[in-house]
């Protein structure tokens, strides 16, 4: 005789029962599948499509291998000349003369298409000035706060406030950034200069030269510190969360050793909470790199043809100098100018160039945490 | 005091027959009080917050020997101890009432009195050995360096001085250089005493330096207490009464943050004077 497959079985106690239960199950488990599934496609759509469009333009199958023009040269207009054959010349604005001259009444027609020619260094020259100096202005101070809160700030309310405002401060849109680092570090921030501007708020003589609080202009100073503000509450509240990771027993050895406050703190707690510290910052660095918002009023510029040192004021460009920027010259190329067979390649290249870069800040902060931490075991 | 009268002959005895050296320098440092090492507590009262935590302690604590507090957990003995160095002080709200800690003739808690140079001579070690993540001659060096000695002569003379001193010399001298996290439990534990006295401080406060080792680790670090006691004012804070009875010269028994009785070890182990000792001696409460 078969075992009976009716639910209510007497042979097996632990047969399945039919209920309503076993709908709600499949149901949620597909619901929950499908919402993890759709995640994935969409990351996976992103990164193949960015990647079959973007590889071909950096990367070529004749030795070096890589498209060192794109990534070696400053973007310029793309001139592309049809002459009455039907044949086509895509060249810079300096070719676009010679070829017209030598094509006399032959030519056809002319298009142009804006920042479609050469490559991005530009863009990739200014993103790595705003990112280290994003990086030294957030580290610095996100790091010299944590220590204040964590270590030398007695607990109550007032710093459970201060706390609380830090937190709220990575609730705020990074429009809002842009537009606080345009008021106050292009707009009024303070110089040194003899010769004030005229737009100078206040100018204190000092004697020697006047403190003049005019602004630093567009440039790589109010860029980095505006996204330095923007990634500050990430750094803070990682760089508390690893000081606390270190023992207290540390901290009571050195003090009964003879240590002050900051040499235990110098010698025996930052030491040991620097790789954390560091591989958390690189993230929040990661994101500072991607911001547009807050570079757009305060040190990008939608087209520049030099480079921030090859100004009038030399290797002090690197900090005066306004720049471009990937994400804006992205968002440039992407919102400015007609997208067509022309324009295809400096867009999708561009974005291929950032994603990259961005993908190995996050892959270094992974490789970095797993190596210091197992250095660092107590 | 209904138990003392039958101890009494017992302890003469003992006294007499077995340690009467150990009695007539106790009775000896206390005749020259002042002495350096020497820590005198004047009616202290100690708070956590508003909650005291220890109660009129008064005790005079004799130079260049082993002084043992014993007693239940909680009892405050720990707080106790970390009064002598004012780590303590770390803790939110914790404070003296009132009172006095007295140590070369000077009372730390003064105003004027500066924690880092209290500390440097009143050294300390802890009941989980931590040493840093560092090598063990950089752990040993490390109160040199912070309190600015430079010279590599003098910091390698101070390791190797202080590595002989906790007894840790022949087994690391060859590999100073490595992590400190390749010893074993009972040879950080050492190591933290080395740390301790390489900065040649005149107290050594200990705080259940043996609670984390196994019995053999255990017996190494007794032994060097002993050893220790020549040089430095030991004071020890401990679980296990057999420890107290192998090397102190005196103990303090502690319960609820008053100091019920502090005499000779031979005295408390033998002839307590106060019901309370006797009880927690006889293991009838713990």
């Amino acid at each position: 005789m078969h075992a009976s497959a009716k639910s209510t079985s007497p042979d097996n106690p632990f047969a399945k029962r039919k209920s309503h239960l076993e709908f709600y199950e499949l149901l949620t488990k597909s619901i929950l599948r499908g919402a993890t599934y759709l995640i994935l496609f969409v990351t996976a759509s992103i990164f193949i499509h960015i990647f079959i469009k973007g590889a071909p333009v950096i990367f070529q199958s004749k030795a070096p291998f890589i498209n060192t023009k794109f990534l070696t040269e400053l973007p310029e207009t793309l001139h592309i000349l049809q002459d009455k054959q039907g044949k086509i010349y895509e060249t810079d604005p300096k070719g676009s003369d010679i070829i017209k001259k030598e094509l006399g009444s032959n030519l056809r027609q002319e298009k142009t298409m804006s920042y479609s020619g050469g490559g991005i260094l530009g863009p990739i020259v200014g993103t790595v000035l705003l990112v280290v100096g994003c990086m030294i202005v957030a580290l610095f101070l996100g790091i010299s706060s944590a220590i204040y809160l964590s270590e030398y700030a007695k607990p109550g309310r007032f710093i459970e406030m201060v706390r609380l405002a830090i937190l709220n401060l990575s609730g705020v849109p990074s429009v809002v950034f842009g537009l606080f680092g345009l008021g106050m570090f292009v707009l009024t921030a303070p110089v040194i200069t003899s010769v004030p501007h005229e737009r100078s708020l206040l100018v204190i003589p000092l004697g020697f030269s006047n403190l003049s609080f005019q602004g630093w202009d567009t440039s790589v100073l109010s860029g980095a510190f505006t996204l330095a503000f923007v990634i500050l509450p990430v750094i803070i509240t990682a760089s508390e969360e690893c000081l606390r990771a270190v023992p207290q027993g540390f901290r009571e050895t050195s003090l009964a050793l003879g240590a002050t406050r900051w040499q235990t703190i110098w010698r025996s707690v930052l030491p040991f909470a620097m790789p954390g510290i560091l591989t958390s910052s690189i993230l929040g660095i990661a994101r500072a790199a991607g911001e547009t918002a807050p570079i757009m009023f305060t040190a990008a510029l939608a087209f520049k043809d030099k480079l921030p040192w090859q100004g009038q004021s030399g290797f002090n460009g690197v900090f005066t100098e306004s720049v471009q920027a990937l994400p804006y010259h992205i968002y440039t190329l992407a919102a400015r100018i007609p997208k067509n067979e022309y324009s295809e390649r400096a867009q999708y290249g561009s974005v291929f160039v950032f994603l990259v870069l961005v993908m190995s800040l996050a892959m270094a902060s992974v490789l970095l945490r797993k190596k210091l931490r197992a250095k660092y075991q107590w | 005091m209904v138990t003392a009268a039958p101890y009494e002959p017992k302890k003469k005895q003992i006294v007499d027959h077995l340690a009467p050296t150990a009695v007539d320098k106790t009775f000896n440092s206390k005749a020259t009080a002042g002495e350096e090492g020497m820590i005198s507590v004047r009616d202290m009262d100690f708070n956590y917050g508003a909650k005291r935590a220890l109660h009129h302690i008064q005790m005079e604590i004799p130079s260049k020997q082993v002084t043992a507090f014993i007693g239940p957990s909680g009892c405050g003995k720990s707080t106790l101890l970390r009064c002598f160095n004012r780590i303590n002080d770390r803790i939110q709200g914790a404070h003296i009432a009132s009172g006095q800690v007295i140590i070369k003739g000077k009372n730390i808690y003064d105003k004027d009195v500066d924690t880092t140079s209290l500390r440097r001579q009143v050294g300390m070690v802890f009941q989980k050995y931590n040493p840093f993540p560092k090598s063990i001659y950089e752990n040993v060096v490390y109160g040199l360096r912070i309190s600015g000695v430079k010279k590599k002569a003098d910091l390698n003379d101070a390791c190797e001085y202080a590595l002989k001193s906790a007894a840790l010399w022949d087994e690391c001298k060859d590999r100073l250089k490595q992590n400190a996290f390749g010893l074993s439990g009972g040879q950080m534990q050492r190591l933290c005493i080395a740390r301790a006295i390489a900065v040649k401080p005149d107290i050594l406060l200990m705080d259940e330096p043996c609670s984390a080792l196994d019995p053999i680790a255990t017996l190494k670090v007794e032994e060097l207490i002993l050893q220790l006691k020549e040089q430095f004012t030991v004071v020890i804070v401990t679980h296990n009464m057999q420890q107290a009875r192998r090397v102190a010269d005196l103990t303090a028994f502690m319960y609820l943050g008053e100091l019920i009785e502090f005499a000779d070890t031979l005295t408390i182990f033998s002839n307590p004077q106060q019901l309370k000792t006797e009880e927690y001696i006889r293991g009838q409460f713990s």
